[in-house]
């Protein structure tokens, strides 16, 4: 059996920069959605965040807040969301599934439950956007004890004073905030990209993702010529909520562009 | 099990954050530096001296501090009329409606701006339900030359219409937030959504003692004002502690304001007042009453929530108690006891909205109609040398549009 830490090291680890792609559970349907992830991974994606949607998504922008009503209003549950992760793992035995999203979905029925249910539906990691190290308690402790990783956020604001705090107790990778902001909007200038991923290596070994402001194959290449990952969400949202049910093919052929610009980014520099 | 009382109700929270279980810092990654910079700019604020003689010179002399402490006998003979013999407590109120804005709200709008520019920051930004809350901040922005931004549920907007052009006669833009269900949580989902983009230069002046720490404990701070007042006047007028507070509860800020300085003094029980809407058993905004522990808006409370987390919209006739959470420090004073809460419903609102006008001469705004529905109905029960004081948190001028509604009245 491939561990969650194995799959997702294997995903950073293919000697070039992986393609890390978002998308909401049960948006438009749950029924919807197998279909979705596997266009994501058919399109190329190496790791796939799947989104629990909440009715107050404070840290997202109108793209993905959207996708969180689409996903309640068609009656997406928890329940239906772990049953998707685990219909995606018998399919995809070895592609990374994180569960990303926020701090009271995850923690209503008790943090074990969950960590319990994540771990039985072969989630690997679990990103919440509301939970900072200073509540770690809250949720890291029995993510850990089941093996699942909890993936922190480092952003613009995270200074080398704090930054070893948010790394402690963090595995899998590191989800870099390009930009102080909400999801889906502006892009940061690559130079800061730059400067902060080097600032984030010279303290963990675990790699980097950048997200947040990146939508096309133009933006994704040159970013993963300085990280490890680049992480795609609100144009791939933007496309589901456009072709609903639908929304497969047209997925899966922006992941392929985005797949392309990511994973030959540093060949076409050397 | 018997319960465990702390030592003093009056230390909390921890150095974390957290009143017991509840209150905490749930942010993004992004707020969290700006909220721990705010956290040692607020313990230097309170003590230095130059800081609270700002804030009391600004009470005094801009709010209108201190507000009066009033007996009310008209109230409290035609409550006493029907009660057993000698039974019939004496009704007073700590009359926050005479502050500058006819509310609380100011009192925090005050601490907070002074915070803010302590802090360098150079811009404001709130969000706002009935428009009270926007409206005192408005006020100090103009007041202290600052941009101000609010954001209001687009519901909110329409039915508070008033207010909106208040705000906007006070210089502040106001932006409908058009998002979810375009109320209260949503224009504090849409504050936090500015505050994450604009950290550099934005302070963020949350309206209750809710949101991540130290939001609960600076906003019960500066509200005590208003128990500490109320402590030192009963004390003056009658020698004694009162045996009863009452205040109404949405977030919870005038209630803790009352409460606080009182909460060590063993004789003086407490009541909190939730909105119960149509009732408990429909759609209402008593997150105690009708709600679980969980996360949302920076911290952990009693919510209003599905079985999967997700939140549920409260609803009262009152913009301002239409909030489907409720301040950390109330839920942990339920839990331990030292509180009690109960709640009204929007028809017994109106009705003591209408007994107050009518016995004391009194608009009170909706908000506190139901801390004096609570009373109405306790009163009679409590003897007469039994001292009642509730807290009218709010005048009720912005309220009569809603009230002649529901009284089948046109203007």
């Amino acid at each position: 059996m491939t561990t969650s830490a194995a799959r997702l090291a294997a995903a950073f680890g293919q000697g070039r920069p992986a393609l890390v792609c978002f998308v909401t559970a049960g948006d438009p349907t749950p029924a919807a959605t197998p279909a979705i992830l596997d266009a994501l991974v058919a399109g190329g994606a190496d790791v796939i965040e799947l989104g629990m949607p909440f009715t107050d998504p404070m840290a997202d922008g109108p793209a993905i807040q959207a996708a969180n009503l689409r996903a309640l209003h068609a009656g997406t549950t928890t329940p239906a969301i772990l049953t998707i992760a685990a219909g995606f793992r018998a399919r995809h035995p070895h592609v990374p599934l994180v569960l990303m999203g926020y701090a009271n979905p995850m923690t209503i029925r008790g943090a074990d439950w969950f960590a319990d249910a994540a771990a039985q539906a072969g989630v690997d990691g679990v990103i919440c956007v509301d939970i900072p190290p200073e509540e770690d308690p809250e949720l890291g402790p029995a993510l850990r004890s089941r093996g699942l990783s909890l993936i922190r956020l480092a952003t613009p604001t995270t200074d080398a004073a704090r930054l070893p705090a948010v790394l402690d107790g963090s595995s899998g990778f590191v989800y870099y905030v390009s930009v102080a902001g909400i999801t889906g909007k502006q892009s940061a200038a690559l130079t800061s990209i730059e400067e902060a991923v080097a600032r984030l290596k010279a303290t963990t070994d675990l790699p980097i993702a950048v997200g947040f402001g990146v939508r096309t194959p133009e933006q994704a290449g040159p970013i993963a010529r300085v990280a490890d990952g680049v992480v795609v969400g609100s144009a791939i949202v933007d496309l589901v909520g456009q072709h609903g049910a639908d929304a497969a093919e047209p997925v899966r052929l922006l992941v392929a562009q985005l797949a392309e610009a990511v994973h030959s980014a540093r060949s076409l520099v050397a | 099990m018997t319960v465990q009382h702390p030592n003093s109700f009056r230390t909390q929270p921890d150095e974390r954050g957290h009143f017991g279980q509840f209150g905490g810092r749930y942010v993004a990654e992004t707020l969290m530096p700006l909220i721990l910079d705010l956290e040692t700019e607020y313990r230097k604020a309170k003590d230095d001296p130059a800081f609270h003689a700002e804030f009391e010179d600004l009470l005094e002399h801009y709010v209108g501090r201190p507000s009066p402490l009033y007996f009310a006998p008209r109230l409290t003979e035609e409550l006493a009329k029907d009660a057993a013999p000698g039974m019939g407590a004496q009704i007073w109120f700590k009359r926050d409606e005479l502050n500058h804005t006819g509310a609380h709200k100011i009192n925090n709008c005050i601490g907070q701006i002074l915070l803010a520019m302590r802090m360098g920051k150079t811009r404001i930004i709130a969000e706002t339900g009935a428009g009270q809350h926007g409206v005192a901040t408005a006020t100090v922005c103009a007041r202290f030359g600052l941009p101000c931004v609010i954001y209001m549920g687009a519901t909110d907007v329409e039915r508070q219409a008033p207010n909106v052009f208040r705000m906007k006669l006070l210089g502040a833009e106001v932006i409908p937030v058009q998002s979810g269900a375009k109320t209260l949580k949503d224009a504090m989902n849409e504050a936090l959504r500015d505050w994450v983009a604009n950290v550099h230069d934005t302070f963020y002046i949350i309206g209750t003692a809710a949101g991540p720490h130290p939001y609960p404990e600076l906003v019960r701070d500066f509200q005590s004002v208003i128990g500490r007042e109320a402590r030192a006047q009963m004390l003056s007028r009658t020698g004694r502690l009162p045996d009863l507070l009452v205040a109404a509860i949405g977030g919870g800020s005038n209630a803790i304001g009352l409460f606080h300085p009182f909460l060590d003094d063993p004789s003086v029980k407490m009541l909190g007042v939730e909105a119960a809407g149509y009732g408990l058993d429909k759609d209402h905004a008593a997150s105690l009453a009708g709600g679980r522990p969980g996360i949302l808006h920076g911290n952990k409370t009693y919510l209003l929530q599905d079985a999967d987390g997700q939140i549920i919209e409260g609803h009262s006739i009152s913009a301002g108690l239409d909030y489907p959470g409720i301040g950390p420090e109330h839920a942990w004073l339920k839990e331990n006891g030292r509180v009690d809460y109960t709640s009204v419903t929007d028809d017994e609102a109106l009705g003591a909205f209408q007994l107050l006008c009518r016995t004391e001469g009194i608009i009170p705004a909706l908000e506190p109609s139901h801390a004096i529905a609570a009373v109405a109905r306790i009163a009679p029960t409590l003897p007469r040398d039994t001292i009642i004081l509730a807290n009218l948190c709010g005048r009720g001028d912005k309220d009569i549009f809603t009230v002649a509604g529901h009284l089948g009245v046109t203007l």
